[in-house]
């Protein structure tokens, strides 16, 4: 089966509001997240989408 | 020589001719090379050569060789399918991909100019043999004017939607043109370049047939494809986040378009989007159903 959208990470500061499949990076703060979700947007060729302030996912579109 | 020779050769002639004057190589830049040009030359000889050559055989009560004209069907099938298999494999490697509906609506146009071609050839021939060379070259004018004028021009997508350009905003991590939501980008830096680099447009469909073609995928496809190859993209393979995309309005059907254009000029964008071709795949006429006809009479 080919999938067609995928999350391959989720990156976070807050380790209280996340659990499960995917891969989860913890982070300190904000500055740290976000070049995490850059890093890893890039080596993946995935989007960082936000969903809050605090959990950013990589989705493979 | 014998009678029919010159008539078969100025067939011949004037459906390569034709053919050549179809083959014009525009902001698609396809067929831009040379091989491919030699190939759709080749075909469209043979199909003047078929079409030059039924007139003679009809006159010589030589029913049978119009068969001949089946295979020519079949052998044209194959040019759609050739053009058809080009453009998928190549289409992977686009950094704005043209979409299959698009290369479907080429590979059809390839496929017909050749049966126009046929069609010049036999009525050049026909009309050379019945009367002489200048009522054939006439006939053969009037052919291609007809063709070029109805059969080969469909509309634009300026003749059924109003452009407007919109500026591009961002409600936390979501992307809008207007009030049509894009995407969700979660990084600063790339909203940043959003920000610098791209440009938004709605397209206001004018009647209820419209909504319904310009909400087709591969239409739209085709839109942000043609946009790319004339204005130049911002993006690389490896930058998904960056990259064009179009939505639509559920409520009314407008469709918001967001592009990364590397050539920022509104008037020349809006241009540009205009003179994406209507795909014949993508047109519906939801105003011809029947039981939307019934509605109307009803009222």
């Amino acid at each position: 089966m080919k999938l067609e959208k995928a999350i391959l990470a989720v990156i976070t500061t807050d380790k209280t509001r996340v659990a499960g499949g995917a891969p989860i990076f913890i982070c300190d703060n904000k500055k740290e997240l976000e070049s995490a979700a850059a890093n890893i947007e890039a080596i993946t060729d995935g989007i960082a989408h936000a969903l809050s302030e605090e959990v950013f996912i990589i989705v493979k579109h | 020589m014998n009678e029919y020779t010159l008539p078969i050769l100025f067939g011949i002639i004037i459906g390569t001719i034709v053919r050549m004057l179809m083959l014009k190589t525009d902001y698609r830049q396809y067929p831009t090379y040379l091989h491919g040009k030699i190939i759709h030359v080749s075909l469209g000889f043979i199909a003047a050569s078929l079409g030059a050559l039924a007139v003679p055989a009809l006159m010589e009560m030589e029913f049978t060789a119009v068969t001949l004209l089946t295979v020519a069907a079949t052998q044209f099938r194959e040019v759609r399918n050739m053009e058809r298999n080009t453009l998928k494999e190549v289409d992977e490697f686009e950094l704005v991909s043209r979409g299959k509906t698009y290369i479907e609506g080429i590979a059809i146009s390839f496929e017909s100019r050749n049966y126009l071609v046929i069609f010049t050839a036999f009525i050049g021939t026909l009309l050379y043999i019945i009367f002489n060379i200048y009522a054939a070259l006439l006939g053969t004018a009037i052919c291609f004017f007809i063709g070029k004028k109805y059969l080969m021009s469909g509309s634009t997508i300026k003749d059924i939607v109003d452009i407007q350009h919109k500026e591009i905003s961002f409600d936390g991590a979501g992307l809008y043109v207007d009030n049509i939501y894009i995407m969700n980008i979660g990084l600063p830096e790339r909203q940043e370049e959003i920000r610098k680099y791209g440009m938004g447009f709605v397209l206001k469909p004018n009647n209820i047939n419209v909504v319904t073609t310009i909400g087709n995928l591969g239409q739209r496809q085709a839109i942000l494809h043609d946009t790319s190859v004339s204005l130049g993209v911002f993006r690389d393979s490896g930058t998904p986040a960056l990259s064009p995309l179009i939505k639509r309005d559920l409520d009314d059907g407008r469709i918001g378009i967001f592009i990364l254009p590397q050539v920022r000029d509104v008037e020349k964008a809006k241009k540009v989007i205009g003179s994406v071709p209507v795909l014949e795949n993508a047109l519906r006429m939801p105003s011809k159903s029947d039981s939307n006809k019934k509605e109307e009479d009803a009222h």
